[in-house]
């Protein structure tokens, strides 16, 4: 009868042997090609989560794009909540190492409180051009964007744009959705840069994320622009607090009140955040996990880009840098987008207090140089 | 304040644009038809409880308490509920199998070994079964016991590719409340929300596709429960089509098969998908003509003045594999094996080498590209979306003979694609090397217990419907400078059931006056037939050509019946 039990528990009819259907990983360089093993992959391929999501569902992105030339990417993708505990045998270590040594039992903060932040709000507007804090937020009860259906997609949207009516004074807006933008309002938000488009990176196609598109996704955004959620993208939900100019208090201010009063509009229709205690926030990209989030500036430092420490001084304060297009973009001008390289570990203030101190430091050594300086005696130590 | 204006998703209003059947679901709105009802005092830990389906918490089941059978112990084995029996009457013969007596004919039931294709359905299947485990009842079906289960053939899929088979597994097992029995699923976890059909609709009102224009919503609420028994669904099928919405020269299909059963268990929505493609050509009643016999074909040398090259082309699929939308690694490497096996074993003319697209050197590569032999990771989103690049290059290859004039690409589109070509314009010879070819593959692939997929109905089975009964193309570059600029043109390449292409295939523009003309029908005429199309026409062009170069008129030919 027990042999009865473990049978009746498998939800896949095995064909051919766990060996015949281990991918070949030889070409590859992702987390996920380095942490999958034929052992891992034999007991891995027994299991699905409720929702049915297997094994194949979660490595076909990482074993479709071998490698991407400037980063090392995941090379995998949770279905729903429960990837996280169903596989967990493949995504802790693969947690461990994108996560800067995150351990299974660690235990993430989570702290969305504005007033926990000290400064920020005297970036100088001479060199930072921009300031941005985004974030993902998925909602439980349905399953992720690769795995999801039609009909749990659209209940994503109606429950989304419900919540985001509700939203009242600075945060009030208005939902795009993007099947049924007209082409004024098309052009309107591609001037204000908001508009998302079909993705057309292979690392997100394969991982079936872009189905039925452009069904259920839309763009929400207040009044004065400065809060705009994405619908249906990558994630559930991308929250987005943006404004120009350096007053990243602000723009973290309206980040969390806004994040604050979506989840409470949420907890009063009876469904919250994917969230635990060990993850924190749960979202598609197990890079993204824990506070999900990149606080960010774009910030003109042509002397210290240029300069040999440079990557030096990024990696000692936990900031990366990338181009002003965002991911896969070239730095134009000496212009850059300096955010935060964590996500898991640490809380949403550590990580947005690490962009303010590390970015007045940045501009400070770049006014040094100007001058002709040496910013030697005033290099960070590791945070 | 003014109030924002409610959004109106597409689904909250009524599908106006298809004539609605009276039979299965009718559109409605997601609002009035949303199955899970949050509770205002759920803790944010608890998720969405649905009233329909409760999540199942605790230890799990032994499994003999939930066999009905001492229950009804007593009852006439006739008039025992229909779940507990699954139409086992008293006249079915019965097999043993590790739940008990099952009905023969049944998916446990299958014997290790089994020959010939007694059940249709499950043909391809048994094969399969010789080294599967058994299926088994995803949670989804908890609390189904509504449901009829009568129906053998009725699968229903909870999810994506390549999981849940869920069949019937005979008495006993019907309602079980068998959750994972994983270490680290918590067993309080959410059932799966269910949503009806009219919610998981696809908004179709910008297609233009074959598959947009015969899905109604009556047809998708009925098969989008079914999955045939490798376990492919309706979704799947459709994903193409719905991603892409259409195609600027020409009407796609817009669905793809995952397998031969594909063409059974969604006959409903792919008959009529074939009939519009191919010219009214119905798989319910007309049956397809399979010819190979290339002594058959008159007058297959044209005038090389003109043609460049000429070209057959064809796939084939084996019998027993999921096919490239739906196939998993192993099933891909075995198509593989079994090909380049069968191939190792040509001789004299046809005599060949393979080349792995994983391993092949840089200099073979080389060698291929110049010989306009190699393919590449498809990118139209046509293809992508279907599912059929995944893992790539894994198990992908070409082989073509000494000779470079018979190729076969393995794993791309098809699981074969078969090209005989040459240059000039000696397409007998091309037609006779074609047909010896598929005939001489054929012929080792059964020697080692396999076959093609290939019924009455259709012919041969392949993964576009597009390309069923022959997939033959039957084409030449040809040289055509006055003729392709006389306004009558394509007129007479209609009527002569010819279409053109540009030199670099579908989806190209002609360079200079050369053109590819290939057949335009796949199904209901026989290779033979078609390849004498082709050449019949092609030299009626040649000749329309001579003509106008003597500066004499030309006539459009009588069409061609189709």
């Amino acid at each position: 009868m027990k042999k009865l039990n473990d049978q009746m528990a498998k939800l896949t009819i095995k064909r051919l042997s766990p060996e015949e259907e281990f991918p070949d990983l030889s070409q590859h360089n992702n987390h996920m090609a380095k942490v999958l093993t034929q052992d891992m992959f034999t007991k891995l391929r027994d299991r699905a989560t409720p929702n049915g999501f297997t094994i194949d569902g979660v490595i076909q992105t990482g074993v479709d794009n071998p490698g991407h030339p400037f980063i090392m990417t995941v090379g995998c993708v949770a279905g729903d909540e429960e990837t996280y505990e169903v596989f967990k045998e493949l995504l802790d270590p693969i947690i461990e190492d994108r996560h800067g040594g995150y351990k299974p039992t660690d235990k993430h903060k989570t702290d969305l409180n504005p007033d926990n932040l000290k400064g920020g709000d005297d970036l100088d507007p001479n060199y930072v051009l921009s300031s941005r804090v985004r974030t993902g937020r998925s909602i439980r009860g349905f399953c992720l964007p690769p795995h999801c259906s039609r009909g749990e997609r659209r209940g994503v949207e109606k429950m989304s744009v419900e919540a985001l009516d509700s939203l009242s004074g600075d945060l009030k807006g208005k939902y795009y959705a993007l099947k049924n933008m007209t082409d004024a309002e098309q052009q309107q938000l591609i001037d204000d840069h908001f508009l998302f488009d079909k993705p057309v990176s292979p690392l997100l196609l394969a991982s079936g994320m872009a189905r039925d598109w452009p069904d259920g996704r839309g763009i929400w955004h207040n009044d004065t622009k400065t809060f705009l959620v994405w619908v249906n993208e990558e994630d559930h939900l991308r929250v987005i607090s943006m404004q120009k100019g350096g007053n990243m208090k602000e723009v973290f201010n309206r980040f969390c009140t806004g994040l604050t009063k979506i989840e409470t509009l949420f907890k009063d229709k009876g469904t919250s955040f994917m969230w635990n205690e060990h993850l924190g926030y749960v979202l598609t990209c197990p890079s993204n996990l824990g506070t999900g989030l990149r606080a960010g500036v774009h910030v003109k430092i042509p002397n210290m880009s240029k300069h040999a420490k440079f990557e030096e001084v990024l990696k000692r304060l936990r900031l990366q840098k990338r181009g002003t297009g965002g991911v896969d973009t070239a730095a134009v001008g000496g212009t850059f987008d300096i955010s935060n390289a964590d996500r898991l570990g640490f809380s949403e203030v550590e990580l947005v207090q690490m962009v303010v101190d590390g970015v007045k430091l940045l501009v400070e050594m770049e006014k040094k140089l100007e001058k002709g300086q040496s910013i030697d005696d005033i290099m960070p130590a590791q945070k | 304040m003014s109030v924002v204006p409610p959004v109106l998703s597409c689904t909250e209003t009524e599908q106006k644009w298809h004539k609605p059947r009276t039979m299965g679901v009718k559109p409605g709105p997601v609002d009035a038809m949303v199955v899970v009802k949050p509770k205002p005092d759920a803790t944010p830990a608890s998720g969405i409880r649905s009233t329909l389906y409760k999540g199942y918490s605790g230890e799990l089941l032994d499994p003999s308490t939930l066999n009905p059978l001492p229950a009804y112990a007593d009852m006439e084995p006739d008039s025992l509920p229909l779940i507990c029996r699954m139409n086992i009457t008293s006249d079915k013969p019965l097999v043993d199998s590790i739940f008990g007596k099952i009905q023969t004919g049944s998916l446990p039931g299958q014997p290790k070994e089994s020959t010939g294709s007694a059940i249709q359905y499950l043909g391809t299947a048994t094969r399969r079964l010789a080294s599967a485990r058994l299926p088994f009842i995803h949670p989804y079906l908890l609390n189904c016991g509504n449901k009829t289960m009568a129906n053998n053939f009725a699968r229903i899929l909870s999810s994506k590719r390549n999981v849940g088979i869920l069949s019937l597994i005979g008495a006993g097992s019907l309602t079980a409340g068998f959750l994972l029995n994983h270490e680290h699923v918590t067993a309080g976890a959410q059932v799966r929300r269910v949503y009806p059909a009219s919610a998981e609709y696809p908004d179709l009102r910008k297609h233009n596709n074959c598959m947009a224009s015969h899905l109604t919503p009556a047809i998708y609420a009925k098969l989008v429960e079914k999955a045939t028994p490798n376990g492919y669904s309706l979704d799947q099928a459709i994903q193409t089509g719905v991603d892409n919405p259409g195609h600027p020269f020409i009407k796609t299909v817009g669905m793809v098969a995952g397998d031969e059963e594909s063409y059974e268990v969604f006959a409903e929505l792919l008959d009529p998908v074939i009939k519009e493609r191919h010219n009214g050509y119905d798989p319910q009643t007309m049956t397809h003509p399979t010819d190979l016999d290339s002594s058959k074909l008159t007058s297959g040398n044209f005038d090389e003045r003109y043609v460049l090259s000429s070209r057959v082309r064809t796939g084939r699929s084996i019998r027993g594999l999921s096919l490239p939308p739906a196939c998993t690694r192993a099933e891909r490497r075995e198509v593989e094996r079994v090909v380049v096996d069968a191939l190792a074993g040509l001789k004299g003319d046809l005599a060949g080498t393979y080349y792995s697209l994983t391993h092949m050197t840089d200099q073979e590569q080389q060698q291929l590209i110049d010989d306009h032999f190699l393919f590449d990771k498809p990118v139209s989103p046509l293809l992508t979306c279907s599912g059929m690049a995944r893992d790539w290059p894994d198990a992908r290859g070409i082989w073509h003979n000494n000779t470079k004039t018979f190729l076969i690409w393995i794993n791309e589109e098809d699981h074969t694609r078969v090209i005989s070509m040459e240059k000039g314009g000696n397409m007998k010879r091309v037609f006779d090397r074609f047909c010896t070819g598929l005939k001489e593959v054929e012929r080792l692939i059964q020697e080692k217990g396999w076959e093609f997929m290939w019924n009455e109905r259709l012919g041969y089975i392949l993964t576009c419907p597009s390309n069923l009964g022959t997939g033959l193309r039957a084409g030449v570059h040809v040289n055509l400078p006055k003729l392709s600029k006389d306004p009558r043109f394509t007129k007479i390449l209609d009527n002569l059931r010819l279409q053109k292409r540009g030199t670099g295939g579908v989806d190209t523009a002609a360079v200079g006056s050369t053109f590819d003309i290939s057949n335009l029908d796949r199904l209901g005429q026989s290779e033979v037939q078609l390849v004498q199309t082709v050449v019949d026409g092609v030299n009626y062009l040649i000749d329309c050509e001579k003509k106008l170069e003597k500066g004499q008129d030309i006539k459009i030919p009588p069409p061609l019946k189709k």
